[in-house]
């Protein structure tokens, strides 16, 4: 390679190498103000050393607990419980829910943490996993019955 | 080791290059996309959590995954013009990036329409929606840098530069499912381990991204040969392609209608 090809590559990749290493250090720095949200777990323990307060707006993510969905049985208020791997933090919400709403489904919801264990969510999106399978091999594998999404059931 | 690719550095031989490769490129494109398309959209089975929704991602990950693969190969291009200093280089890179910016707007399109009936919501501003939207700014940006010089050559450099710059956003869309908590699922088959799809449903998403590269490759082609014929139209050659090309309409006898 002649030298002014190769101190041009050289240049080219110092520069690159610092931006790479400057966003990298900028991304690590701003890593708890890029997670969506908070999990369970660090709503009540805290995150990094901080509680968040009660009355501030938050996200927080985890699975419905089975058996804890209760539904108003005149409007459409709902509560249900969101785990991770700890403690249960207790979501209320008064509108429709996804599609993919069921228990044991990832969730994300937005709200007020109006005492230390529930939110008052006013809105509740569906998470779902990386995995895709026909109803009857889900059945097979996991003894998931295919839970066909309700038509109509979404709001505009 | 590389001298095979020294002689595509000239223009014309370029420019013949993309007029061999172009018909395969386009039939294999059209072949591929109509097989994984159809396949994908009627025959694959409907998923287990999601049903026929989930359709979309035939669409949604070829153009996603694409939209990086672009980015890539035109940052390479940029690096290959700055230090080589090869102009064919730069022509290829402005080629690419419309295409690109384009996988980019269908891959977030696609998202939204999916999300809003699965997660509830049409766009979150969650790391993989806003590194992905950061991508088509970049696109944006290399393509207004090359408009903006008159010296195409001035304007390559600062383009490529730009477009060598953007690249770390690529590595931070990949693994942002992984690095933060997100909205967006985390990757299906994208990964060093065993696609969590099931194989009915894998093999029309691999057809339809294969004929999504190829599109994009038979676009790239011919922008790269209209952008040779635009900067080299004062050079014999193109001239003389020119004057083939007329003298072919002339002999051709017109039907009255």
């Amino acid at each position: 390679m002649n030298p002014r090809r190769q101190s041009r590559l050289i240049v080219v990749i110092a520069v690159g190498s610092l931006i790479a290493g400057a966003i990298g250090l900028m991304l690590y720095a701003l890593t708890d103000s890029i997670d969506l949200f908070y999990t369970p777990s660090e709503v009540i323990e805290g995150k990094a050393g901080q509680h968040p307060q009660v009355g501030q707006r938050l996200r927080i993510g985890g699975l419905v607990v089975p058996g804890t969905v209760v539904r108003d049985a005149t409007s459409l208020a709902v509560s249900f419980d969101l785990v991770d791997t700890g403690p249960k933090v207790t979501v209320v919400y008064d509108g429709i829910l996804p599609d993919l709403f069921r228990e044991g489904q990832g969730i994300v919801a937005t709200g007020v943490l109006v005492d230390k264990t529930t939110i008052n969510a006013e809105e509740v999106l569906a998470k779902h996993d990386e995995e895709y399978m026909p109803p009857e091999l889900a059945e097979k594998m996991k003894g998931i019955k295919h839970v066909k999404p309700e038509q109509g059931a979404t709001s505009l | 080791m590389w001298k095979w690719l020294h002689p595509y550095a000239k223009t014309e031989s370029a420019y013949q290059l993309c007029s061999s490769l172009k018909p395969w490129l386009w039939g294999g494109a059209l072949l591929s996309l109509a097989v994984g398309t159809v396949w994908g959209l009627a025959f694959a089975p409907a998923d287990y959590q999601q049903g026929d929704s989930f359709r979309i991602i035939y669409i949604h990950v070829p153009s996603a995954i694409l939209s990086m693969g672009t980015y890539v190969a035109m940052a390479v291009a940029a690096l290959v013009g700055i230090v080589w200093q090869w102009r064919t280089a730069f022509m290829s890179m402005i080629a690419m990036a419309p295409v690109g910016a384009l996988m980019t707007f269908i891959a977030l399109f696609t998202g939204a329409a999916w999300g809003k009936p699965m997660w509830g919501a049409w766009w979150v501003w969650d790391a993989r929606l806003t590194s992905e939207l950061i991508l088509l700014f970049l696109y944006f940006g290399v393509m207004a840098l090359y408009v903006a010089f008159d010296d195409k050559q001035q304007a390559g450099k600062a383009a490529g530069v730009m477009a060598l710059v953007g690249v770390v956003n690529v590595p931070i869309i990949h693994y942002s499912v992984e690095w933060w908590n997100t909205l967006h699922q985390g990757a299906t088959i994208s990964k060093f381990d065993t696609p969590s799809i099931a194989p009915e449903m894998l093999w029309p998403l691999l057809i339809n991204l294969l004929g999504f590269a190829l599109f994009i490759a038979a676009v790239t082609v011919v922008r790269l040969q209209n952008e040779i014929l635009r900067r080299e139209i004062h050079r014999p050659w193109v001239q003389q392609l020119a004057a083939s090309r007329l003298e072919q309409k002339k002999v051709e006898p017109r039907h009255a209608v």
